[in-house]
This record gives structure tokens, C-alpha cells and sequence, in this order.
């Protein structure tokens, strides 16, 4: 039984997918989902500590051996990110009813959980698989179920934010699949372990530079990298509650394991970084990320577009640590592995936060949010937690990220670097206090406002308390991380 | 006959052109076409590189030594479904678009949600 525990990763939440059209029924939906996600996270929790113990387990799709069959993966790093999705699948649904019951029209929930769970499915399957083309599958089953959800949001905005989505992931897509046939045609091979192996005989030929490009460029528009991130604000801000929260929590982290995984498993670091300079143009597009996007973020009245922007200045900061991986021994990509789960639990619990808004007050703009740190105290807290997270105040978990980000940045003598990284902390200090003052220093319009319902309040809290405890106890996702920064520098997994 | 790169340079075209109509036009069907054409030339570059000259289809058969690689024709049958399922999502996004709008004109459509916030 357990030797087919990567294969369930997949079916599982696929499976789910029809039953959930066919069932209809809400509260058999809401139960078979949630069995499915909770048994779904104790596969992954223990997929990780079989490969922490024994090493990568791979395994072949109905017994062809790879290359010839697709051959499902599992090490160090993705282990760690099958965790990551499954463990926000499995906070989210249980908050799903209640929020989906004021933003979701009654006679479309099921098919809604149905997209859901495929859209589950995708992300588990970009993660576990060893075959490229299989992962361009897996990224459009993703893509084309998260179009379809947001789309659902209220409004007809959504419907815009959708279609826009919609473009740039297809462009983003196509470029991916550009990449896999043209490197296709130098290695002939699709099994990513068997083209590491064969690439470095084609290296030098154009094609696997211009494979190399569209593969980052493709990706980086997934990840919603600047100036590749025009998608981002409108399909966050449109989309309902928990796909905001869910999406912003694994989509994009899903597309950055994408971005490791093409730059240091497929084509390795030394052709990425010092061949193709990658790191060179990602430091100061990281840059870019995080100074433009927490400005633009100080200025917004919708805190859900505020929270969008800041997603997009975290990116930066993912990138970053990523930029530098060639120059530090492993510290920069730690910072950017261990950054990639941090920033998972902080925004998704923010973005839950602001879902209770929404349940209780129908609005998440600023003029409509005054003093709700009085009627909805438990929201709010939880909000100022997630807040000081993503400023990266110590003893949360945001602050042990940027401290890895920040001894990454020394490492390499590089100050200025470190000087920035600390002023851009404050310009996530300014966007945070607008939401605070025009929460907490501000009388209420309506006093008798009641706090979100306890079904809402538990998921938040539980990404939120569990961002303090590893902001104290960082044994656990920091050892993760550094495997899997070892794993990808080349070390044991 | 050798057709040398050819193929290769109708697939650059195509590419060019879907991409061209996807960026420049603003009516939402037009983008859609744009984004197909795009991803058609993407089929054919895949089907080009699965020819080998003179091989046939790859069916054991006396007297033959030469086959094409039929995996590439394979996997841009997955593409191909991928294709048809984002154009209809694409399609059935602008008709909810056009219900709530009145247009499926980009401008247009800007116009209206910076009246209504």
C-alpha cells in the first residue's frame, strides 16, 4: 500500500472532482472534500519523512519503467511543497461553507468544489511528477480550474480579471511548452532526470538557450514575476475569499518550486548561473518586484488589491533569495525555500482574515473597514498577526525568512543589498498601519457589527498561531529547507 | 525533396501573427483567435519535429526500415485538448462578459468599470 502513495497524491482530489458533480449535495461535498484533503496532507506529511529518512522514492506509472513511462518523483524539495499545498487545501475547506455561502450563488457550490478539487490536483501534480510534458498538463489543469474560479467571484469584474488571467496564463503556457519541444528535440527525452543527464553534451547549441528562455519566461508569468505580473492584482482582488487565499497561498508557490526545479534540476547551476547569468537578471527584476509593488500597495483603498500588490513585492523577495544562490553556499536559496512557506501561511491567513471581513461587513474597502478593530476584534488580531508577518517583525515566522535573506546578503558582502532589503521591511510597515489606523484609531460607522462566524475564525487562527510557533520553533521548515537547498545544490537529498 | 527549414519558418510566422492580433486588437474574440493561432503553431513545430525524412508512420511492416517518431504527434494530441478546452473556457468567459457589459470591445469595457469601482 504505501509504495503507491505518490500516485494517490493526484488521484485522490481528481477523483473527488466528478464525485462532487455527481453528489450535489452540499453536506456530503463539504465532508467527502475534507476527508480527501486531510488524508491527502498525511500522505504528503508522510511521503516527506519517508524521503528525509530513506532518500527520493520514485515511481513508475502503471509499472513502465522511465524514461519510456512518466515516473512520479519525490524528493527533499518537492516533498516539502506537496506539504505546503495539501497542508492550505486542508485549512481552507474547512472555512469554504460558510464563506462560500455569501459569495457563491447556492445551485453552482458543487460544481464549484468540483473545480476546486481539480485545481488541488493540478497543483499536487506540478509538484510530484518527474515528466516535464506531464508537468505542462498538470499547469494547465491548474490554470484552466483557477480561471474557472475566478471567474466566480462577485461582480462583473471578476469575470474581466478572469479573461485577462486566462490570456497571459495560455501565453505563459504556450511558452512553457515551446520550451519542453525544443528541448525535446536536442535530448529526446521527456523524463527530467534522463535530460539532466543528456543536456550537457547539447549545451552549447542555441536551441537549449532559446528552450532555456521560453522555460523562464514561461514560468516567470505563472509566478507573476515583474513586469510579467499584470494578471495578479484584478484575478486576487475579483476572485472570492478562499480562492484568493488558497491561490495566493499555493499558486504561485507552486510556480516558483517550477522555477527551481527547470533552473537547477534540469539544466543545473552551473549553466544557469554562470552561463546564462540568470541570477544577474533576476537580482534586480527582484528589486523592481519589491520596491514597485510595495509602493503601489501604500496607495490602495481595496486592502484586497493592497494584499495582491504586497503578494507581488513577496515574489520579489522569493526571487531574490533565489538570485543569489550562486554566490552563497546555500544560504540564499534557503532563505527563498524556507520564505516560500512563510509567506504561504501569512498570506493565506491574511486573506482568510479578509474573507471574515467580507462575511461580516460586505466590503473589504478601507472607508467601509473603520473601526471594525472593535466589533470584529478577533478578525482584526488575527489581521495585525499576519501583518507584523509580512513586515517581518521577531519572533514570527516572517522574521526568520528575511533574517536568512538578510545573512544571504552578507554573505556576499553585499550592504546595500541588506540596507534595502531592511527599508523595503518598512514600506510593508506603511501599508500594514493604514489597514490598522483605519481599523483600531477610527469610530465605527455601525457598532452593532458582529464578529465572523467560529467555523471562519478557526482557519484563520490556525494559520496565524502557527506562523508564530514556527516564528519560535523554526526547527521544522528550516531543516526542511535546507535539504532542499542542499538537494538542489547537488548535495544528498 | 528536402523542405529544409521551412516548416520551421511558417511555425515562426504563425507564431508572430496569433501573437501579434493577441497584443494589438482590443475585442476579446479577436485576442481569443489571436491566442489559437498561437498555440496552433506551437502543434506544428511539434509535428515537424517528429518527421523523419522518408520514414512512414510508425507500424511494423515488411520492407520498411525508416519510421517517424510518433511521440511528439502523441503529446501534441494532449496540447491540442488543452487548446480546445482553454478556447472554450476563453469563449465562455466573453459571452458572461458581453451579458454583464453589453461589449466585448477592450476599451469599452475599461470605460465601465472606472464608472463603476
Amino acid at each position: 500500500m504505501t509504495e503507491h502513495l505518490p500516485v494517490l497524491q493526484v488521484i485522490l482530489p481528481l477523483l473527488s472532482a466528478p464525485l462532487c458533480v455527481v453528489i450535489r449535495h452540499r453536506g456530503a461535498i463539504r465532508l467527502l472534500t475534507l476527508a480527501v484533503s486531510w488524508v491527502s496532507l498525511a500522505i504528503s506529511g508522510t511521503l516527506l519523512a519517508h524521503v528525509h529518512q530513506h532518500g527520493p522514492i520514485s515511481y513508475e506509472l502503471g509499472g513502465w519503467a522511465p524514461p519510456w513511462g512518466i515516473e512520479y518523483r519525490v524528493d527533499a524539495l518537492n516533498a516539502y511543497i506537496l506539504l505546503i499545498v495539501n497542508m492550505i487545501a486542508a485549512i481552507v475547506l474547512p472555512y469554504a461553507p460558510k464563506s462560500l455561502a455569501r459569495e457563491v450563488p447556492r445551485h453552482k457550490q458543487h460544481l464549484f468544489m468540483a473545480t476546486f478539487m481539480l485545481c488541488l490536483s493540478g497543483l499536487l501534480g506540478i509538484a510530484i511528477t518527474g515528466d516535464i510534458f506531464n508537468i505542462f498538463v498538470f499547469l494547465e489543469i491548474s490554470s484552466l480550474s483557477s480561471y474557472v474560479l475566478i471567474s466566480m467571484g462577485q461582480g462583473r469584474r471578476a469575470l474581466t480579471a478572469a479573461y485577462q488571467y486566462l490570456i497571459m496564463g495560455t501565453i505563459g503556457g504556450t511558452f512553457f511548452l515551446i520550451g519542453i519541444g525544443l528541448l525535446y528535440m536536442m535530448t529526446g527525452t521527456l523524463n527530467i532526470a534522463d535530460m539532466a543527464s543528456r543536456i550537457d553534451e547539447v549545451m552549447a547549441t542555441r536551441t537549449v538557450m532559446a528552450a532555456f528562455a521560453f522555460l523562464t519566461v514561461g514560468v516567470c508569468i505563472k509566478l507573476a514575476l515583474f513586469p510579467l505580473h499584470a494578471w495578479l492584482p484584478n484575478a486576487y482582488t475579483f476572485a472570492p475569499s478562499m480562492i484568493t487565499a488558497f491561490l495566493a497561498a499555493t499558486a504561485t508557490k507552486v510556480s516558483f518550486y517550477l522555477l527551481l526545479r527547470i533552473l537547477f534540476t534540469v539544466f543545473g547551476l552551473h549553466y544557469a548561473f554562470s552561463t546564462m547569468h540568470i541570477g544577474r537578471v533576476l537580482l534586480p527584476i527582484a528589486l523592481l518586484a519589491i520596491f514597485i509593488a510595495s509602493t503601489v500597495a501604500i496607495y490602495q483603498t481595496n486592502v484586497k488589491r493592497l494584499l495582491a500588490y504586497s503578494s507581488l513585492a513577496q515574489v520579489g523577495y522569493m526571487v531574490l533569495g533565489l538570485s543569489l544562490a550562486h554566490v552563497t553556499d546555500g544560504a540564499g536559496l534557503t532563505a527563498a525555500i524556507l520564505h516560500l512557506f512563510n509567506h504561504a501561511l501569512m498570506k493565506g491567513g491574511l486573506f482568510l482574515a479578509l474573507g471574515c471581513v467580507f462575511f461580516s461587513i460586505g466590503s473589504v474597502h478601507l472607508k467601509d473597514m473603520r473601526g471594525i478593530g472593535r466589533t470584529m476584534p478577533w478578525t482584526m488580531a488575527a489581521f495585525v498577526i499576519g501583518g507584523l508577518n509580512l513586515i517581518g517583525v521577531p519572533f514570527t515566522c516572517g522574521f526568520i525568512s528575511k533574517w536568512y535573506l538578510l545573512l544571504a546578503a552578507l554573505e556576499v558582502d553585499a550592504l546595500w543589498l541588506a540596507a534595502l532589503i531592511l527599508i523595503s521591511s518598512l514600506l510593508a510597515a506603511i501599508y500594514i498601519w493604514k489597514v490598522i489606523e483605519v481599523a483600531y484609531f477610527q469610530e465605527p460607522d455601525d457598532p452593532t457589527r458582529r464578529e465572523a462566524p467560529l467555523g471562519m475564525l478557526l482557519p484563520v487562527w490556525i494559520m496565524m498561531l502557527a506562523s508564530i510557533v514556527f516564528g519560535f520553533y523554526t526547527r521544522l521548515p528550516l531543516g526542511a529547507a535546507q535539504r532542499a537547498a542542499e538537494f538542489l545544490l547537488g548535495g544528498p537529498a | 525533396m528536402n523542405p529544409g527549414l521551412y516548416n520551421y519558418w511558417v511555425v515562426v510566422i504563425l507564431m508572430m501573427t496569433g501573437f501579434y492580433t493577441l497584443i494589438t486588437r482590443g475585442n476579446l474574440i479577436k485576442k481569443l483567435i489571436g491566442l489559437t493561432v498561437f498555440q496552433v503553431s506551437v502543434f506544428m513545430l511539434y509535428i515537424t519535429m517528429g518527421k523523419v525524412d522518408g520514414g512512414t508512420a510508425p507500424i511494423l511492416t515488411e520492407g520498411v526500415e525508416v519510421y517517424s517518431n510518433p511521440l511528439p504527434h502523441v503529446l501534441i494530441l494532449t496540447a491540442i485538448v488543452v487548446g480546445v478546452a482553454t478556447l472554450a473556457v476563453g469563449l465562455a468567459l466573453v459571452i458572461r462578459i458581453h451579458e454583464a457589459y453589453g461589449t466585448v470591445e477592450d476599451d469599452e469595457i475599461q470605460r465601465l468599470n472606472e464608472d463603476t469601482p
